[in-house]
């Protein structure tokens, strides 16, 4: 399918999201849409898709004009869009969630439906149980989940938003392998992405938006620094990495044991030290996510405890942990961590916890407005959350943060985020650490785990390794743990440990 | 996008407009004259000093269960539960006039003090039941909407058996309710033959007022809107949820007791069968026309009170049934909302076009 964009326009109040952006992708190709934190390719996107009408321009499928009202519209005549943040997602069974898209006869066949599933999941080696339940699934499954229905629905042309974000690199790998597939048998995709490195070893072609405007293209062999600078219109360095000595034990889980539906964990031992980052990694779902919720008193431990400054927080509620400075951010940010139809400085306001009965707002609008300053918010204080581009409600979520902190929980917190903003949130972060803060994350990119923490532990199918020496750790090393592969060591050393100990 | 702000008197003008042909259509199906039928309401509403000192006197109840369903809703509520509170209101209102009335008439008791102790009683009974309808909530995962309505017909079951056996009236009970209660102990009205108390007018404002100021400008108030509009990220930003929950029920039940404290204490002066009259469930449409805001919430109110009073006389001047003003009550909602969505839509195909 050949899909020509010519001179949409799109403004949102004083904000030009698309101003006159025109733009062809022909079949069997991959176009890499790059662009800074607001830049406007999730807007670009949508409007092609249909959840949103441009305010001008046009959009002409295999030389035809086409009016796009509507995501079925565009599904209709083949478009099918993956969301940068899945919108919805019921508790259906998969199957269900298939069907449900369908326009279909008003029974749908329920087994042929679950029998072309399973062709589809075995064909891109999909590990997905039509009848597993939509909301027990990971990012990375939701995003496979829906590349299945879309071509279950007959698409042609595939609209991926950001899909790298918040899936793990073997999850990376197969989507990309799926992608590239695809492409080879006539599909037109279109990629939205600010990690170059993505655009660079999958797309056939590149362009660059900026502020709304498209500035520029480009195709393979792609030359990294022109593109950058592209993006941000200026060169941005790489900071080097820098360790801060660390303090006193701030968090301690002891013989942790921890159950999900799908997996457990058994005698997690782990100490955070104050000034401290350890990285969670591993693939998505293979308990980092439930190991982080314990530290957050957001998920009960089976057995063992949690400690936190030497006081015992084991089953205590998430507000007590609060209480005793820390902080959880989740990886679902319109879901979890931010209110939709609230504003920015409603959010401050929120955080802030204050006591007292009237708001005082233009203290709270100074307040806001200095906020959105220092995390470089694209927003004003009276922009509902909602109406940011995903990389700015990242900055947002951690612009909640209060000031006195001991222990700092987050799940991905540069997903979705450009480089540029990546590394300064990663200044901000690193500044709560010398200031005595010991953080705790997930992620899924792997170079962001090596480049920020000190300490590594991987996650696999609810196994844990022992605490590893980031500076240590190869890339290599790293990718091969969270596949499964080289654990055998962890287990010499442990039993060479007991045996020791049996010594004595 | 200003224009379309604009347009949006255009679109509502319309849906009153359509809800007032429609309700023509209705009167001329059944062969009613609908211009006399208007007038008449009109003429009922405000034609003489009396009724449309009647007209307050219905308003104050359904203002005091918008405001309060004005809080329910903000923490995304459906209180359908609000006519049993309000039952609740006047049984626990009565009960507590019940057991002054002695000492008011041999001067034990000041008859101002027990007025008051009594609405306190209500506003404490509606209170009482709305949480329960919460607490079914929290703790037993009921939805509200089912747990109001079961409480609902539980509240009419109990104030028709008080009425019928432990409250029935010296001889035989009836159907128009209790003994009335010594004068000594009606809220004051402005005259003996009026039953429009200034005092509740004033509860009323008040109480609007401050759920509007509670809505607005509080620490309280926002809370419960994130709390309403997403839970899990109100729970992680440090809100207590339930806590919030509750305290909503609370409120609402509390005004909604009021309501009946003053539907018993200056209205009927003794609790009948109908004590909440549905103004609980006109509440409801109020809330929904006025959108959900509290700044518009008074003037609709009043409007809904006129209708009804209005429409009280076409029984017997025009042969009519007053559910009339129902009619228009519901046509006019259902218009508002269809016509908000319709802008909606316009809105965008405008921007299409532009
Ligand atoms: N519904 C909306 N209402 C108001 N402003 C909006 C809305 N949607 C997007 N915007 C604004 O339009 C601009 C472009 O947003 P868009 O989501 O397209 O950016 P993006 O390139 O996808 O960024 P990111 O990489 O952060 O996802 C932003 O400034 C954003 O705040
Ligand atoms: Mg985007």
């Amino acid at each position: 399918m050949l899909i020509e964009l010519r001179d949409i326009c799109k403004t949102f109040g004083p904000v030009r999201a698309n101003a006159g952006i025109s733009l062809a992708v022909p079949p069997a190709s991959v176009l890499g849409i790059l662009g800074e934190n607001g830049a406007g390719k999730s807007t670009l996107m949508k409007i092609l898709s249909g959840f949103q009408p441009p305010d001008s321009g046009s959009i002409i499928i295999d030389g035809e004009a086409a009016t796009i009202r509507s995501p079925a519209d565009a599904l209709a005549r083949g478009i099918g869009m993956l969301h940068q943040d899945p919108l919805d997602f019921p508790p259906l069974r998969l199957i269900d969630d298939l069907i449900l898209g369908s326009r279909g006869p008003l029974r749908p066949d329920r087994k042929k439906a679950a029998r072309e599933f399973r062709e589809l999941a075995v064909r891109f080696d999909f590990d997905l149980d039509h009848e597993a339940y939509v909301d027990s699934l990971t990012v990375g499954e939701r995003q496979q989940l829906e590349i299945l229905r879309l071509l279950w629905l007959g698409a042609r042309a595939l609209i991926l938003d950001e899909p790298t974000t918040g899936i793990s690199l073997p999850q990376k790998q197969k989507l990309f392998a799926t992608i590239r597939l695809l492409a080879d048998e006539g599909m037109t995709v279109l990629f939205v992405s600010h990690k170059l490195e993505d655009v660079e070893s999958l797309c056939d072609r590149a362009v660059v938006l900026r502020q709304g405007a498209l500035v520029g293209s480009s195709e393979p062999p792609f030359d990294t620094k022109r593109l950058v600078e592209l993006m941000f219109g200026k060169e941005v360095p790489q900071t080097p990495r820098y360790k801060i000595p660390c303090g006193e034990t701030v968090l301690a889980a002891r013989g942790l044991c921890l159950e999900s539906l799908r997996l457990q964990i058994k005698d997690l031992d782990l100490e955070v030290y104050a000034g401290e980052v350890v990285g969670l990694a591993g693939m998505e779902g293979s308990g980092q996510a439930i190991f982080l919720a314990s530290c957050a008193g957001l998920e009960r431990a089976v057995a063992g405890s949690v400690c936190l400054d030497e006081t015992d927080m084991t089953s205590r509620s998430h507000h007590d942990f609060k209480r005793e400075g820390v902080a959880y951010l989740p990886a679902a940010r319109l879901e979890e961590g931010l209110v939709p139809g609230l504003s920015l400085e409603d959010h401050f306001i929120l955080a802030e916890g204050k006591r007292g009965l009237f708001i005082d707002r233009r203290e709270a609008e100074r307040e806001a407005v200095s906020r959105i300053a220092s995390y470089n918010i694209k927003g004003r204080p009276d922009s509902p959350v909602e109406s940011l581009s995903g990389g700015n409600q990242q900055r947002a979520l951690l612009a909640l943060l209060r000031d006195k902190l001991s222990l700092i929980l987050v799940e991905h917190p540069t997903r979705g985020l450009d480089i540029e903003s990546t590394i300064y949130i990663w200044s901000k972060l690193k500044e709560r650490c010398s200031q005595g803060t010991a953080i705790v994350f997930i992620s899924s990119d792997l170079d962001e785990i090596l480049q920020y923490s000190d300490r590594v532990l991987v996650f696999f199918a609810g196994r844990v390794s022992p605490p590893l020496s980031a500076e240590d750790l190869g890339v290599e090393e790293l990718g091969r743990l969270i596949g499964g592969k080289g654990w055998e060591r962890f287990e010499a050393s442990a039993t060479a440990e007991t045996a020791e100990a049996s010594h004595v | 996008m200003s224009d379309s702000r604009a347009l949006k008197p255009l679109f509502q003008g319309a849906a009153v407009v359509l809800a007032l042909g429609l309700t023509t259509l209705v009167l001329l199906a059944t062969k009613a004259p609908p211009l006399a039928a208007y007038v008449n309401i009109a003429r009922g509403a405000v034609g003489t000093v009396s009724v449309a000192l009647d007209v307050l006197v219905a308003w104050v109840p359904l203002l005091l269960v918008t405001s309060g369903l004005l809080v329910t809703f903000t923490v995304g509520l459906w209180n359908i539960g609000i006519e049993g509170q309000i039952t609740f209101g006047a049984i626990f209102a009565t009960w507590a006039l019940r057991s002054f009335q002695g000492g008011a008439a041999s001067g034990a008791i000041d008859p101002a003090l027990a007025i008051a102790l009594s609405v306190l009683a209500g506003m404490a009974g509606g209170a009482l039941w709305a949480m329960l309808v919460g607490a079914l909530k929290t703790f037993g995962g009921v939805n509200e909407i089912f747990g109001g309505l079961g409480l609902n017909y539980v509240a009419t079951a109990l104030n028709l058996w008080l009425i019928f056996g432990p409250w029935k009236r010296p001889g035989v009970a009836s159907m128009s309710g209790t003994v009335p209660f010594d004068k000594a102990l009606w809220l004051p009205t402005i005259n003996e033959q009026s039953r429009f108390a200034p005092i509740a007018v004033v509860l009323a404002l008040v109480a609007i007022a401050v759920v509007f100021a509670l809505i607005q400008g509080t620490y309280f108030g926002l809370r419960l809107k994130a709390v309403g509009k997403n839970p899990k990220a109100a729970y992680l930003l440090g809100i207590p949820t339930w806590q919030y929950t509750m305290a909503s029920f609370a409120i609402c039940g509390i005004l909604a007791g009021l309501a009946g404290a003053v539907q018993v204490t200056s209205v009927y002066h003794r609790l009948i069968p109908s004590i909440s009259s549905g103004y609980g469930y006109m509440g409801l449409m109020v809330s929904m026309l006025v959108n959900f805001s509290a700044a518009v919430a008074a003037p609709v109110a009043l409007f809904f009170a006129a209708l009804n009073v209005g429409s009280i006389q076409l029984p017997i001047t025009l042969k009519l049934d007053s559910s009339l003003a129902g009619v228009l009550q519901g046509t006019l909602v259902l218009f508002v909302i269809l016509a908000e969505g319709a802008r909606m839509r316009f809105m965008k195909k405008g921007g299409r076009k532009a």
